[in-house]
């Protein structure tokens, strides 16, 4: 059975063209994660993206003498993952399962050689992360403003 | 069940009267309730989103919402931040000790007006209390209101205010709490993430919800775009202005925002009021 009506009810893919729903189910699996495994670890080979369906993940990072600190949790309907589409296909951060995960797997590699054949596809791929990278890096912006910080306080 | 009561102070323009401190809780390193005591004979009510004017003697007045339950009675809740001289001695402060009080002053959240349909109730840092009568007050009306939401958002984990509070509200099948946080560390199992990306995965009804939204003005901007594209027209986005507020009776001018005065036309605004004067630099 294929895993394209159930792709097409994932928000992030909400709108693409059902020949390329067809095309990138063909690079799906359905995975799972229990809670406290990972997803992805810093610096392992990203060959896949998530499509979370399901719990919540945690994206954070190892700092000597402070443990591990989350950066950004995301949760059904986001995606966990940019580093299969651009060299040198490394994650960036570690991806752990706070809660249990159920999710579409993409294979990078797969994704990365339907798009070369097809353009088109990568156009309409590049254009969903490039969006959501745009929204991940207004919400990081805000969090280096610190809005709630003592600089900004008001004591209302 | 409660009507949300007219404002009722025996002097709200004149001297501070000497209240009593009678309890005083600490919600996070910087921040304190305090529960304060009219003088004896003296009756206060307030509707939720007003602020009174708070003094410890000797350092001045500082505005201060009124985070406690309108309908309650007793002694009545201030929830400040450690951020100054005049709050800091207001922290400071002993169940026993004397208070300079004022007021109720200010406009309150519409909440009559947001019979029948959703209600979002969006906060974040130090917002959580003026928007706490509020939803003391959906509570005990919910069958007034369609889906009730609370978003809130602070720095850490360690600055989350009324925790317990937060847990109980989480616990209720009435009521959608969602909690974010800009970092934690690893242990930390809610959500990292701001506020205004909350809009989007939230469910409620655009065509008919109000928002209330109390915050920084920048994370109120951001909030304010994601309603916006969710679909929320700007006559049902509600929130707090904080402007330097001194005299709360609109005489000094200290708080001014294009042809408003804080202290008097708010703190509650509506969007459409004031979204002109929110997006000028020199404002």
């Amino acid at each position: 059975m294929t895993l394209e009506p159930l792709l097409r009810e994932h928000p992030f893919l909400k709108g693409l063209e059902p020949e390329y729903l067809t095309l990138l189910a063909g690079c799906a699996t359905n995975v799972r994660f229990g809670e406290g495994s990972f997803l992805f670890r810093e610096g392992g080979p990203a060959d896949r993206c998530y499509l979370i369906r399901e719990g919540k993940v945690a994206l954070e990072i190892a700092a000597a003498g402070r443990g591990s600190i989350i950066v950004q949790t995301l949760a059904a309907g986001d995606v966990a993952g940019f580093s299969w589409l651009l060299e040198p296909h490394r994650w960036q951060f570690d991806g752990r399962a706070v809660e249990p995960v159920r999710a579409f797997a993409l294979d990078g590699i797969c994704l990365r050689g339907k798009c070369a054949d097809d353009t088109r596809l990568g156009f309409e791929l590049t254009q969903l992360f490039a969006r959501l990278a745009i929204q991940r890096l207004q919400a990081t912006r805000l969090q280096l403003l610190d809005v709630y910080g003592n600089a900004s306080a008001s004591a209302v | 069940m409660h009507q949300l009561s007219e404002p009722v102070t025996s002097s709200p323009w004149t001297v501070p009267a000497p209240w009593r401190v009678t309890s005083r809780r600490r919600e996070s390193a910087d921040t304190v309730t305090l529960e304060l005591e009219p003088p004896p004979g003296e009756t206060f009510a307030f509707r939720p989103g007003q602020f009174n004017m708070l003094g410890a003697f000797g350092t001045g007045q500082v505005p201060i919402s009124i985070s406690g339950d309108p309908a309650a009675g007793g002694p009545v809740l201030h929830t400040i931040r450690d951020v100054g001289m005049a709050t800091h001695a207001l922290c400071a402060l002993e169940p026993g000790d004397r208070v300079g009080v004022r007021g109720p002053y200010g406009t309150w959240w519409p909440l009559e007006e947001a019979e029948g349909a959703d209600v979002m109730i969006i906060a974040g840092g130090i917002g959580l209390p003026p928007v706490r009568p509020a939803v003391y007050h959906l509570l005990a009306h919910r069958d007034r209101y369609q889906r009730v939401v609370l978003l809130y958002g602070a720095r850490t984990p360690a600055d989350l205010l009324f925790t317990d509070e937060l847990a109980d509200w989480r616990s209720r099948f009435d009521l959608d709490v969602q909690v974010t946080v800009d970092t934690a560390a690893g242990g930390w199992r809610g959500d990292v993430g701001v506020v205004p990306d909350l809009i989007a995965t939230t469910r409620f009804d655009p065509e008919t919800a109000t928002a209330f939204m109390v915050g920084p003005e920048i994370m109120m901007r951001f909030t304010v775009r994601a309603l916006r594209s969710a679909g929320v027209p700007d006559d049902r986005i509600f929130l707090s202005m904080e402007r330097n507020m001194q005299c709360a009776v609109a005489m000094c001018g200290h708080c001014q925002l294009g042809p408003f005065l804080v202290c008097r036309d708010g703190p509650v605004f509506c969007h459409r009021q004031v979204a002109r004067w929110l997006s000028l630099r020199e404002v």
